[in-house]
């Protein structure tokens, strides 16, 4: 079943010189597994296709049900050298739950 | 020793809600209140403020701020924190105890926290071959060596609670990590040691909690904005925090806001690097270990938190002078309005490569169709307005300003229904880059004076 990240998961961002963060939580504990084996770092670097220009880290925090995304060369050069108007990266997060999934299990949500 | 403290968050950043502070120590009982004002670029605007009036540089907010709560403050003995006197602390403690003076306050005693400044030792430093070179890129001190603006390091807890233990109300440092504001008091009250890790991480992860205000506490809040309650009325975060490293993070109930599981979550996420090595100069935190439990309303419970030793080193924080911006925007009207905005650009790039002016760097953005989420947005239908917004960056002081001179005549020489700008010229401003670097502890000494 296709699933938009918006139905199972919440997520902020910031910035860190020209890298962004992105942090997607799941609403709920049993959607981890689901974003854990499913939301790649190849997945979201191929996302964020002419957003992010460097390479996609991954970070497991199975303990807050979460992933922590690094996006490199992201935000234009950075913070007060950018020239986008979201120069921090603030709104990468909601750009992330845009993403749709393709996936195997049943879910109830 | 007390058996639980409260530590309130009153500011977020440089900006944040001004009223913050008198609710938290009003509304309900705290025993300290931390203050953030300081990112990452903030020192060089203070530092050009005092290099202009010697007795500027710091965020005045601190000082009308303390204004307000000094009578509660002293009746209730609440201790303040900050990081507000950013490159002029001794000003900012001044004006505190002017302002402590005028209201007949005569015993107040003011900390402040030197030495995080090292602008003055930049040749002293590379003379003994200490060289500053950009932690990020590995780029070499060299390359911007004329062109700094400010040198801070970042100091940790530690010189709060020196400045505590000799009877400080309120502490005023420089260049304090955000979460330092918050360890300290547990440190002091709780006789925490200098290698209790998992402690330190404890207070640690608390102070990541608390240091961007309302950010843990509902505001800026993904999950279900429309959930929290009188968002207009928000409540500021409060640690609550046990000897044995336990918080509990709450807020007060007679304000607006939310506590919960997943409010929390997302600011334990935010501008976060690997999880498993959040760095401070008082620990290493591994936030991959945070066990969080909602216990009651507005209530979650935070425990099991493991740290590290600190590393030999501090973060230094630098910014440069690094060239110049401008930006312009202009609005176009239905009908075809994002036609008509898009040919605006290329009638302007045309005009400006006509005049060979030289950019780094032209940015186009049209806000209302893809300015946030650029080729991730979606395509919508005929849109009732767009914006126009075009910024360019570029060393040469003369072509970011020529640029401003070209927007105004699109308004009769270009597309039709167009307005948007009252503004005037759009006009350079200097561009801050910032420079992280590292320091070898035993470098740098941090020095604390309560007045």
């Amino acid at each position: 079943m296709k699933i938009q990240l918006l139905q199972i998961c919440h997520a902020r961002s910031g910035d860190k010189g020209d890298t962004a963060n992105v942090g997607l939580i799941a609403r709920e504990q049993q959607y981890y597994s689901v974003i854990e084996k499913y939301v790649t770092a190849d997945v979201v670097k191929k996302h964020f296709e002419g957003i992010c220009f460097g390479k996609v880290e991954r970070y497991e925090l199975p303990n807050l049900w979460a992933l922590n995304f690094l996006l490199y060369n992201a935000l234009g050069g950075g913070g007060t050298k950018s020239l986008k108007n979201d120069a921090q990266g603030k709104t990468l997060s909601s750009a992330l739950l845009r993403l749709e999934i393709d996936v195997k299990e049943k879910l109830h949500i | 020793m007390k058996q639980k403290i409260r530590i309130a968050s009153g500011q977020g950043f440089w900006g944040d809600l001004q009223t913050a502070p008198f609710e938290q120590v009003t509304k309900g009982p705290v025993d300290y209140v931390m203050m953030d004002f300081l990112a990452e670029v903030t020192m060089s605007i203070m530092q050009k403020q005092k290099t202009r009036n010697p007795e500027l540089g710091y965020a005045k907010d601190v000082v009308h701020i303390i204004e307000q709560i000094l009578p509660i403050c002293v009746e209730k003995n609440i201790k303040v924190v900050t990081n507000g006197g950013g490159v002029n602390p001794k000003a900012c403690c001044d004006a505190i105890l002017k302002v402590a003076e005028k209201h007949h306050y005569r015993n107040v005693k003011v900390g402040i926290v030197l030495g995080d400044d090292i602008l003055d030792r930049m040749e002293e430093l590379s003379k003994n071959g200490i060289k500053l070179n950009n932690m990020e890129t590995g780029e070499s001190i060299d390359n911007i060596g004329q062109k700094i603006l400010s040198a801070n390091v970042y100091f940790g807890a530690l010189p709060i609670v020196e400045a505590l233990k000799q009877n400080a109300q309120f502490v005023i440092t420089g260049r304090t990590t955000d979460t330092g504001l918050t360890l300290a008091p547990m440190m002091y009250e709780f006789d925490w040691k200098e290698n209790d890790w998992n402690k330190l991480a404890a207070g640690t992860v608390a102070g990541h909690i608390l240091e961007c205000g309302a950010q843990s506490s509902g505001g800026n809040f993904s999950a279900d904005w429309e959930s929290v309650p009188d968002m207009a009325n928000i409540g500021f975060p409060i640690a609550e925090a046990y000897p044995n490293g336990e918080i509990i993070i709450t807020k007060h109930e007679s304000l607006g806001g939310k506590v919960s599981r997943q409010t929390v979550s997302e600011q334990l996420l935010y501008e976060i690097g690997n999880p498993k090595e959040y760095i401070t100069p008082d620990c290493v935190a591994d936030f991959t270990s945070i066990q969080l439990e909602e216990a009651g309303e507005n209530r979650v419970k935070m425990f099991g938190v493991k740290g590290k030793p600190a590393t030999d080193f501090f973060k230094v924080s630098m910014s440069y002078l690094d060239g110049y911006v401008a930006f312009a925007t202009l609005t176009y009207a239905w009908p075809d309005a994002l036609k008509k905005a898009q040919v605006a650009d290329e009638i302007l790039r045309v005009r400006l490569k006509k005049l060979g002016l030289e950019f780094e760097e032209i940015r186009t953005e049209f806000l209302g169709y893809n300015s946030c989420h650029g080729p991730l947005s979606n395509s919508v239908g005929e849109i009732n307005e767009v914006v126009l917004r075009i910024g360019v960056r570029g060393h040469d002081h003369n072509s970011v300003e020529q640029f401003g001179k070209e927007i105004a005549p699109l308004i009769l020489t270009g597309p039709p229904s167009v307005t948007g700008f009252a503004g005037g010229r759009p006009k350079p401003s200097e561009v801050i880059a910032y420079w992280p670097a590292l320091i070898r502890k035993n470098v740098v000494k941090s020095e604390v004076k309560v007045y």
